[in-house]
């Protein structure tokens, strides 16, 4: 089966009509990921051996061909807990931690018949915008291997890019999703805050993050989240706003649909090619019936900042469990109870995240808590009215996801500050709590260009309808990578 | 604002890190560098405007008082560095290079 050339109807009719196995289907998946990761890198662990049990348990009571995602291998980001199966946050801090429970997203996999393939590789506890603060392996661009894949979700992007899986999940506090989704050439959605449970997710940032998924086309994509949404007891944070079928109606095209383009989001920061990429966009969506017209949003520019002291003072809290007591990693050669601490923590963080807590543990500390904590809680407030003014007059926000296409690996890992600017068009969607898209809308020197949607709060269906319609008009989402000649 | 070697060390006690004197240089320039990015905030007039903490339209989320099974002690056990009798063993608070 291959990926490139089919999407999860295809491969699910496959499985219906008996064309192959699932246990074939699984098999085959883990053959290709064994050949083509030795060039990507994607995945951390594989779980091939409770996979492939799983796949003889669908076929022996046969697949629901009422259910699409029946049988159907996917990845998963290394921060998602499953139980039984190794995961670290791409973290010597928990190189050794076997959960005893699942994610909800992943009990709602399970429950889906999704058959969990690996785990796949991140920044270390999410920090970081390449996957180059992972502890244990650097990941790969599907489309040059030169190249970062993006991050945090670097490996979820790389192996749905690469053609190693057809839908993977990932997670997204200030990018995370959807700027490895841009580097790569697929979609990724974050989803609206609280749509999606966050139990079993590692915190990062608790008022921001949010688990969505990657997959190659949008209307996957849409299938993918109405497995994975809805209310959980487990998640006082998660809504118990009824959940759409995202894929009904989503051909319905974006006619009469009224499409907002912030001018801030063409500063000069952002690459011609990617600028002319988006307008080229816009020109399409006026093709296909919608009204776009330019808005402001005129405190987009301070979204980096607020950002980096409301996330990292999140993490320093969050982060303060890992403390080598009950587990994870625990350092030897301890004199006293706060060698414990101090050493296992010092030994098990990388540099990354250790920034992020110091700026965190700096932000919320006596003297400086009004002038950078409360401050930036103040600007949040100030970047959410931004986005309450356009959508009472707009059903959409576009413009591109991320200012530059794939950057080398290595270019940018010691200047903290130009890795952390190259998330400003992202993070505003998560300061405010809003659903958010990028999917392929072009190519700059052969690297992949990531259009960006914003929809008002629980308004994805809204982003759906406009990425299908999109797509309907585009080719690039049919593009895909040749990986080492050999594919 | 500049941030101190001295700031840099005191922040770190405070979040249970210790730095050597090469990565405390590092890490001093780099907070630095951040910190400057983040100052750009103080040009933001922000009188009266109320705090953003969450973006949930939830507000306390109450649950019926029923007993649940809790996990399995053993099972909570899995991943303790070291436990004998059911306790997660540490070591000893009083440093033991110290005399009594």
């Amino acid at each position: 089966m291959d990926y490139f050339k089919t999407d999860l109807k295809g491969v699910h009719e496959a499985l219906v009509k008996k064309d192959l196995s699932v246990e074939e289907l699984t098999q085959e998946t883990f053959a290709t990921i064994k050949d083509r990761d030795q060039k990507i890198d994607a995945f951390l662990a594989l779980n091939e051996e409770k996979a492939v049990k799983k796949a003889q348990a669908i076929d022996a009571r046969g697949v629901n061909q009422d259910n699409v995602l029946d049988g159907i291998p996917v990845g998963i980001k290394d921060n998602i807990v499953t139980k039984g199966l190794t995961t670290t946050a791409a973290s010597k801090m928990l190189y050794n931690f076997n959960p005893i429970y699942n994610a909800t997203v992943m009990d709602k996999l399970d429950e889906a018949g999704m058959i969990t393939v690996g785990k796949l590789n991140m920044d270390e506890f999410a920090m970081g915008s390449s996957t180059e603060t992972s502890t244990f392996k650097k990941t790969k661009n599907a489309w040059d291997q030169t190249k970062v894949p993006g991050g945090s979700s670097g490996g979820s992007a790389a192996a749905v890019a690469s053609g190693q899986v057809l839908a993977a999940l990932g997670s997204d506090t200030g990018g995370s999703i959807r700027q490895p989704a841009a580097f790569n050439g697929i979609v990724g959605v974050k989803p609206t805050y609280g749509r999606v449970s966050r139990f079993g997710l590692i915190a990062f940032a608790s008022s921001m993050d949010q688990i969505g998924p990657l997959t190659r086309n949008v209307y996957d994509n849409a299938l993918m989240l109405n497995a994975i949404s809805g209310h959980d007891s487990r998640d006082f944070t998660s809504s118990a706003k009824e959940v759409p079928d995202f894929t009904q109606g989503i051909d319905q095209g974006v006619k009469g649909m009224r499409i907002a383009v912030p001018k801030e989001y063409f500063s000069e920061g952002v690459d011609a090619d990617i600028q002319a990429a988006v307008k080229d966009a816009i020109k399409t969506f006026e093709k296909l019936g919608a009204t776009v017209d330019e808005v402001s949003l005129p405190y987009s520019k301070y979204g980096v900042p607020v950002y980096y002291i409301i996330a990292s003072s999140e993490a320093s809290s969050n982060l303060q469990r890992f403390d080598g007591i009950r587990y994870g990693f625990r350092a030897d050669d301890v004199k006293n109870l706060e060698d414990v601490y101090v050493k296992s923590r010092s030994e098990g963080f990388g540099d990354e995240v250790k920034r992020r807590i110091m700026l965190g543990t700096f932000s919320l500390s006596a003297g400086t808590y009004d002038a950078f904590f409360k401050k930036a809680a103040q600007v949040r407030t100030l970047i959410c009215r931004d986005f309450e003014n356009v959508f009472a007059n707009y059903d959409l926000i576009i413009g591109p996801t991320t200012p530059t296409t794939a950057y080398g690996l290595g270019e940018r890992i010691d200047d903290p500050v130009t890795m952390y600017m190259n998330d400003i068009l992202t993070i505003p969607v998560n300061l405010a709590g809003l659903p958010g898209m990028s999917l392929p809308a072009g190519f700059s020197h052969k690297m992949p260009i990531g259009l960006q949607l914003i929809a008002p709060r629980f308004r994805e269906d809204t982003m759906y309808k406009a990425g299908f319609a999109f797509e309907q008009a585009t080719d690039f989402h049919k593009a895909f990578p040749v990986i080492g000649g050999q594919n | 604002m500049a941030i101190t070697a001295n700031e840099v060390e005191h922040v770190a006690s405070l979040a249970k890190l210790k730095f050597t004197d090469e990565e405390l240089q590092k890490f001093t320039g780099q907070m630095d560098a951040i910190i400057d990015m983040v100052e750009q905030l103080q040009e933001v007039d922000t009188t009266g405007v109320p705090v953003t903490s969450t973006v949930t339209d939830a507000t306390n989320v109450m649950r019926e008082d029923v007993a649940v099974k809790g996990t399995d002690r053993d099972l909570l056990m899995e991943n303790v560095p070291e436990h004998q009798d059911g306790l997660i063993k540490v070591p000893a608070i009083i440093d033991e290079s110290e005399e009594a």
